[in-house]
Parts: structure tokens; C-alpha cells; sequence
């Protein structure tokens, strides 16, 4: 065991006259196990949690496992059948071409609101910006779900505060319109309400990076005659990219993998009209019984999402250089 | 929705420059400057009229929906079924309220919500507490590869994983168990609170350990003694935000739980709110507002915190 405490980086590296210090009173044999022992209930609730599910997940994957499975044991080896049902399901195909839509529209929507509100509290007077800023953790910090009961209720058909202003506005065809009913509505106020939570958490984020820079900086670029536009190509967005590419990333995780408030609102309905790769491998597995072809879906997910991961991790790297 | 309040920004004073940038006369380069800097501020002073306005629209859209929320919580039934929407509370009314509280359940759902939640948190909170010690104060072999690890578990799919933690909860017969679904949080919540801790731990001086243990105190007592007390607002920020996440969660809590009705979270039964309320808007949001107002609560506290940016935590609320 090679433990030893990590102590002033400086003091490790060159071999110097030994301090005194008071030896551990544990024998070293042990005190080199300390490390292992803090982190194996960690380990071990991975282990169970984690990679256990993950590698079950693959497994039943391969197997045949319905309903009969599930109760009595004994699943079959499938091989490739579960893939090759569910690829070659035209189905599948349109729920993965929706979670992408679902991805793209969410995240460009969220990224773009959210540099511009980050840059807006950049400019704003200190009031104002505390004031801004308290409205956004509001926001950010409704649940989940009780965000789904409010803008169903905003959406009401009846007396739905969205489809009184819209009438107010001038939009007749509203009156009394039942947002639910229709696919492209609800998957419209889903959108919305997914955006909603999530620009928060980008914009004060983002905000936090801008403000690392100091003021002086861009003091003595305007009066070396820089313009706006050229602060912002110059100064603004090198500073930003970084933080930017980790949110972008954390940002399609999360809406790609979005599941209880499409749930909660519209169960992937109507029509499926916003069943997305989650949603779609839950319907499976609850509805049809069809364990092992959720299974596959869930894989499938996953595979997508690692290439995400991957560009998470090469940045956050980037980023913990001190790890 | 910008015409739901009466609150329209026009702040006078944004509007004082003209007579100022043009009193100075003269002519020279000094001036000049000074006249084009008096133009520039009083460009700046109008460009800010607009950032007003922006501000206020966006905090509007933040916090209206919240505001709606609550604000029908409180209205009479007469007010929410009104063809025009009442927009500033007249008359206020509690009844609503009572409606929620007195719905069937309603307390055992809180109270299981609140015993997953606080046992999924603690849970985390001690082991958390343990692994970020060793990651941040200690050299071994694996430290990396292990830090690797939290930070996969910190982006999991969770919801990719519904199904074989399922299947492997009917296999150990942990369904419908309250503890089972106590483990799933105590795992969402850890990674993140590992993260946090050791940034938290990094930024506490080790010579002050150190000293303490030159003075004769073991590494233990070194520890307790000294580096807790000073990791507490950490444990506190950290433990907060993994009680909004379990307080939250809505997957499991509704993938799991299935003939034990009585073992529901409150998501869970909020999901299902037009099945208990049906049309009843009033209580919908009352119940809503009641499920909200501890994470509100939390997140007020917290704000400061929140909006010094937990950059490196990574928290979705």
C-alpha cells in the first residue's frame, strides 16, 4: 500500500530531512488502508446501484424477458433478436428522429435565452440584478412536478390564463383552445416548460464565468477604441467557451433524457406525439411487458448518450487541471 | 403574459443626459473628448431603457408562473372561474388549502416523501463525507480512477436505468419498499455531494490539520476538531441541494412504488392530481404550493450560495 498523507505538494516532491511529527499511532499496514475503507460504502453503492443495473440492462437485453420471465425466472438467450425487432421497427426510428427534435429545439432555445439573460445581468445596475437574479432561482428551484400542475393549469382550455391573453391579443382562434388535445401544442408547452426550468440554472451559470472577468479588462479595451461587437468576439466569448461547453453538455443530457415532466403532462401522448427515447422505453416495459426490448431501448439510449459524455469529461478535464 | 401585472418600467431618470452633453462648449481636443463622452453617455443612458424593460419581461416570465401558482391557491372559487382572470388578490381564502391537506393521504405521502428524502440525504451526507476526506487529503492507488467514477455517476442516465433496477428490486424483493427507494436517492445525491465536499475540502488549508496534529492530536481528532467545523456550510449547501433532488424525484418514486398506494411520494400523487381534485384547480395549486414550499424555502436560504455560482456541483434543482 503506497498511502501516504498528502501533504503540501511542495513538501512532497523533494526528499527532505523528515519533520517532526508525531508518527501515526495506527500501524502503517492499516493506516495505508484508510483511503480504500472511506471510499468502499461509495464504491460498494456504485457497484449495486450503478454498474450492476447497467450490466443487467445489457444482459436482459440479449435475453427473451416478458412477462412469464419476469415472474417465474429463466430467461432464454436471445442474441441480436431484440435489436433487430426494435431497429427495424419504424416506430422506434420516428421516436428517435422526436428525441432529437426534442434535443435540438430544447437545448438551442436554452442556450441562446440563456447567454442572453447571462449578459443581460452582466449589465444590469446591482438592484436590478439581485432582483432579476431572485426571480431565476425561483424558477429554478419550483419542483418538477408542480411546475407540470401550474402550466396545466396556465393551459387550460376553459380558464387557462395563456388562452385569455392570447384572445386579448387578438388571436380569436385561441378561444377556449384545448392545448392538450393536440400534438404539436403539447409538445410546444413542454418545450416551454422545460426551457423555463432550465435557463435559469445556464444563465446564472454562465453569468458566474463572465463575472470572473475583471471590469478593468474591458475598461481599457473600450478605451483602446474596441467596439462592442469586437469586445464580445475578443474578450466575452473566449472567456465564456469553456463554461459554455460544459453547460451545453450537461444541458442535452438532461433534456435528452427528460422524463417526469413528459410523463406527468401527456404520458407521451396525445398520439405519442412526445414520446421520447425515455418515455418509449418505459411504455414498453410497463404496458407491453416487453422487458427485454426496453432493455435494448434503454442500451441504445445510453450509447447516445455517451458520446455526450464524452465531450462532458474532455472538457471538464480541461477545466479540474489540478485533478 | 407581459400584460399580466400592471408593472410597466419607465425609471425617470434614465432620461436626463441631453442638456448636460450639450453645455459644454469650447473647442481643442480635450473638449471634444469630453463632448463625445458626454454623446456616449447619454447613448448609454438610453441604451439602458430597453435593458430595463428586458430585465423586467424576464423577470416576469421567471416568476409569474409561480405567482399564478400561488396566488390561485389563495383565491376564492369564484375568482379562479371567472371569465377574466383575477390578477391581484381581492379576497384571499385558506380553503383550498384545507381541500389539499384534507385529501386522502395527503399527510402519509408528505411523510413518506420526507423520510426517503432525509434518509437518501444523511445517508449520502456520512459516506460522501468519508470518500471526499480520502480523495482530497490522501494519496492512493485508484484516486483518480475513482474520481473518474463519481464524476460518471454525477451524469448517470438514471432514467435509462428504470427498468433493470425494476427488474432487480422484484428479484430482491425490494418493491414497493420505502428503503429501496431511500438507496436510489442516497446514490443520485452522492456523487454530486462528493464533488462538492472536496472542492469544499481543497479550499480548507491542510497546515491547519497539520498543526493540529504537531500539537498531538490524532488524525481523527485532527479532523473532527478541527477541518469539520470548518466544512459545516458546506455540509449544510450540499445537503440542502441533495434534498431538493430526492424531494423531486419522480421516476422512481413512480416506477416502483405500485400496489402499495399508502407508500407514494407527494410527486407521485401530484402527478395524479386530476384523479384526487379532478377539476378543482384551486386545490391543485394549493397542493402544489405546499409540495413547492420547502424547496422554495431552501432555495431562498441558499440563494447567495446559488448565485455565486455552483459552477462545479452541477445542480439541477
Amino acid at each position: 500500500m503506497t498511502a501516504t498523507v498528502r501533504k503540501n505538494p511542495v513538501v512532497e516532491s523533494p526528499p527532505r530531512p523528515p519533520r517532526r511529527r508525531p508518527l501515526p499511532s495506527v500501524p502503517r499496514r492499516i493506516a495505508g488502508l484508510w483511503p480504500y475503507l472511506l471510499v468502499a460504502p461509495t464504491v460498494l453503492g456504485a457497484a449495486f446501484l450503478l454498474a450492476y443495473p447497467v450490466l443487467r440492462n445489457l444482459l436482459i437485453s440479449f435475453q427473451y424477458f416478458g412477462m412469464r420471465e419476469l415472474i417465474r425466472g429463466g430467461a432464454g438467450f436471445a442474441g441480436w433478436d431484440n435489436y433487430r425487432e426494435i431497429l427495424g421497427d419504424t416506430e422506434f426510428w420516428e421516436v428517435v428522429r422526436r428525441t432529437f427534435v426534442w434535443t435540438a429545439v430544447n437545448v438551442v432555445l436554452i442556450m441562446v435565452l440563456a447567454t442572453l439573460v447571462a449578459l443581460m445581468l452582466q449589465r444590469l445596475g446591482r438592484r436590478m440584478r439581485m432582483l432579476v437574479m431572485s426571480g431565476l432561482v425561483l424558477a429554478w428551484a419550483t419542483p418538477h412536478i408542480a411546475a407540470t400542475t401550474v402550466f396545466q393549469w396556465l393551459f387550460q382550455s376553459q380558464m387557462g390564463v395563456v388562452n385569455w391573453v392570447l384572445v386579448r391579443i387578438g388571436f380569436d382562434s385561441f378561444e377556449g383552445y384545448t392545448w392538450f388535445a393536440h400534438g404539436n401544442s403539447t409538445f410546444a408547452i413542454l418545450v416551454v416548460l422545460v426551457v423555463w426550468q432550465s435557463v435559469p440554472f445556464a444563465a446564472i451559470t454562465l453569468h458566474a464565468a463572465l463575472v470572473t472577468v475583471p471590469e478593468e479588462i474591458y475598461e481599457s479595451a473600450r478605451t483602446e477604441g474596441a467596439s462592442a461587437a469586437r469586445i464580445f468576439r475578443s474578450l466575452t466569448l473566449p472567456m465564456l467557451r469553456p463554461i459554455f461547453g460544459l453547460v451545453l453538455c450537461l444541458e442535452v443530457i438532461w433534456v435528452f433524457r427528460c422524463f417526469a415532466q413528459i410523463w406527468a403532462v401527456s404520458q407521451g401522448g396525445p398520439n405519442g406525439a412526445t414520446t421520447t427515447l425515455p418515455v418509449y422505453a418505459f411504455q414498453v416495459a410497463q404496458s407491453l411487458h416487453r422487458y427485454d426490448l426496453a432493455a435494448a431501448a434503454s442500451t441504445i439510449t445510453v450509447l447516445l448518450l455517451v458520446t455526450v459524455l464524452i465531450a462532458y469529461f474532455r472538457q471538464m478535464y480541461k477545466q479540474e487541471a489540478e485533478l | 403574459m407581459s400584460a399580466a401585472t400592471g408593472t410597466r418600467p419607465g425609471r425617470p431618470h434614465t432620461l436626463t443626459g441631453p442638456g448636460a452633453a450639450a453645455a459644454h462648449g469650447g473647442t481643442g481636443r480635450k473638449a471634444q473628448a469630453k463632448r463625445r463622452h458626454g454623446r456616449v453617455r447619454l447613448r448609454r443612458r438610453l441604451r439602458r431603457l430597453p435593458l430595463t424593460v428586458t430585465a423586467l419581461v424576464v423577470l416576469l416570465c421567471s416568476v409569474f408562473p409561480v405567482y399564478w401558482m400561488v396566488l390561485t391557491a389563495f383565491k376564492p372559487t369564484g375568482d379562479i372561474q371567472s371569465e377574466t382572470p383575477v390578477f391581484l388578490p381581492t379576497s384571499l381564502t385558506l380553503e383550498h388549502f384545507s381541500t389539499a391537506v384534507r385529501a386522502d393521504g395527503f399527510w402519509i405521502f408528505w411523510r413518506n416523501s420526507l423520510t426517503v428524502t432525509l434518509g437518501g440525504v444523511l445517508l449520502a451526507l456520512i459516506v460522501a463525507v468519508g470518500a471526499a476526506f480520502a480523495v482530497a487529503r490522501m494519496r492512493w492507488k485508484g484516486r483518480r480512477g475513482f474520481l473518474l467514477m463519481v464524476f460518471i455517476a454525477q451524469v448517470a442516465p438514471w432514467e435509462a436505468m428504470l427498468i433493470p433496477i425494476y427488474i432487480i428490486s422484484r428479484d430482491t424483493g425490494m418493491l414497493d419498499r420505502l428503503s429501496m427507494l431511500t438507496l436510489i436517492y442516497f446514490m443520485i445525491t452522492l456523487p454530486f455531494t462528493i464533488v462538492t465536499l472536496r472542492s469544499f475540502l481543497t479550499g480548507i488549508p491542510v497546515e491547519l490539520e497539520e498543526a493540529a496534529r504537531v500539537d498531538g492530536c490524532t488524525r481523527a481528532q485532527a479532523f473532527r476538531r478541527v477541518t469539520f467545523p470548518l466544512l459545516a456550510p458546506g455540509l449544510l449547501a450540499t445537503s440542502l441541494f441533495g434534498f431538493i433532488t430526492a424531494w423531486n424525484e419522480f421516476a422512481f418514486a413512480n416506477m416502483l412504488i405500485i400496489k402499495n398506494q399508502d407508500d407514494r411520494t407527494l410527486p407521485v400523487w401530484l402527478s395524479s392530481f386530476s384523479n384526487v381534485f379532478g377539476t378543482d384547480w384551486g386545490a391543485t395549486m394549493a397542493a402544489s404550493t405546499l409540495f413547492a414550499l420547502p424547496v422554495l424555502i431552501l432555495f431562498l436560504v441558499l440563494q447567495k450560495r446559488v448565485a455565486t455560482g455552483m459552477t462545479g456541483g452541477a445542480v439541477k434543482g
